[in-house]
């Protein structure tokens, strides 16, 4: 049961902190200059956006329960499971960030969440 | 609107990096997290004691440099490109990650999840046919 949760912990949380980090950077701005002076500049700037911080704390979450998953299982299980976070990545980017997520990219999505079930299926 | 070949060069270069650096950084946590064991976190002092394991072990500080690299390659990205393009498009990482689970932890992967990697990896190939930004910015 721990372990469910904890996979559940890596994959909302992680995907959730993903698509705060994801709105923050779109309120900072596209970088164009790589210069190391320039990025410390868009990480201070994204540091003022709210969102970064709700952002960090559930990636924070979602990293501590992928330390502790590991001290269970195989890292070629483990994290061919996390993807099953793409289906929920590609529903927040459209409803939460105004995505358009073509039918194209859809059929992608579908594919890897195949592929992940292939790898749960395979863990014997 | 059509994006620019530069705008297509600086995303793949900055995916390229979230592929190496996060199956590294995952790897080296999977490394450093068998070596501590299980983890019980039931009471205060085993999760105090779990905490100081973990920050101690210098293959896990490894990883989490490996994962900050993927972190900042990944946030450079999201800020030009759509997230549920980056997302698919960096899960070859999830296939580098079988990759290295393998031949550098030696853990047994089955044909089936070998199948399922590659599967992951067509997602990918599709996904990589799309423009990486479908939104004006705003």
């Amino acid at each position: 049961m721990l372990i469910f949760i904890l996979y559940f912990l890596i994959i909302c949380a992680g995907t959730g902190g993903e698509l705060c980090v994801s709105r923050a950077m779109k309120a900072v701005g596209e970088v164009k200059d790589f210069r190391p002076a320039a990025l410390v500049g868009v990480v201070a700037r994204a540091l003022r956006v709210s969102w970064m911080w709700a952002g960090l704390t559930l990636m924070a979450t979602a990293f501590f329960s992928l330390l502790a998953v590991l001290s269970r299982q195989n890292v070629s299980l483990v994290v061919p499971v996390t993807a099953l976070s793409y289906g929920a990545g590609a529903l927040g980017g459209k409803f939460f960030l105004g995505e358009q997520v073509t039918p194209r990219r859809w059929a992608g999505v579908l594919l890897v969440c195949v592929g992940v079930a292939l790898v749960i299926v395979g863990r014997r | 609107m059509k994006p620019s070949a530069g705008l297509h060069f600086k995303t793949y270069l900055l995916i390229f990096l979230m592929v190496i650096f996060g199956p590294l950084g995952n790897v080296l946590l999977g490394k450093g997290m068998r070596s501590i064991g299980a983890v019980s976190i039931g009471t205060p002092a085993e999760a105090l004691n779990v905490l100081f394991r973990v920050l101690t072990s210098s293959t896990i500080w490894l990883g989490i440099g490996s994962l900050i690299i993927f972190f900042g390659a990944n946030m450079l990205v999201l800020s030009w490109a759509d997230y549920s393009y980056v997302q698919p498009a960096s899960s070859v990482a999830y296939g580098m990650s079988a990759l290295m689970a393998h031949f550098l932890l030696r853990e047994a992967v089955t044909p089936m999840r070998w199948m399922g990697v590659l599967i992951i990896c067509l997602g990918v190939l599709v996904v990589g046919y799309t423009p990486p930004r479908t939104t004006e910015p705003s």
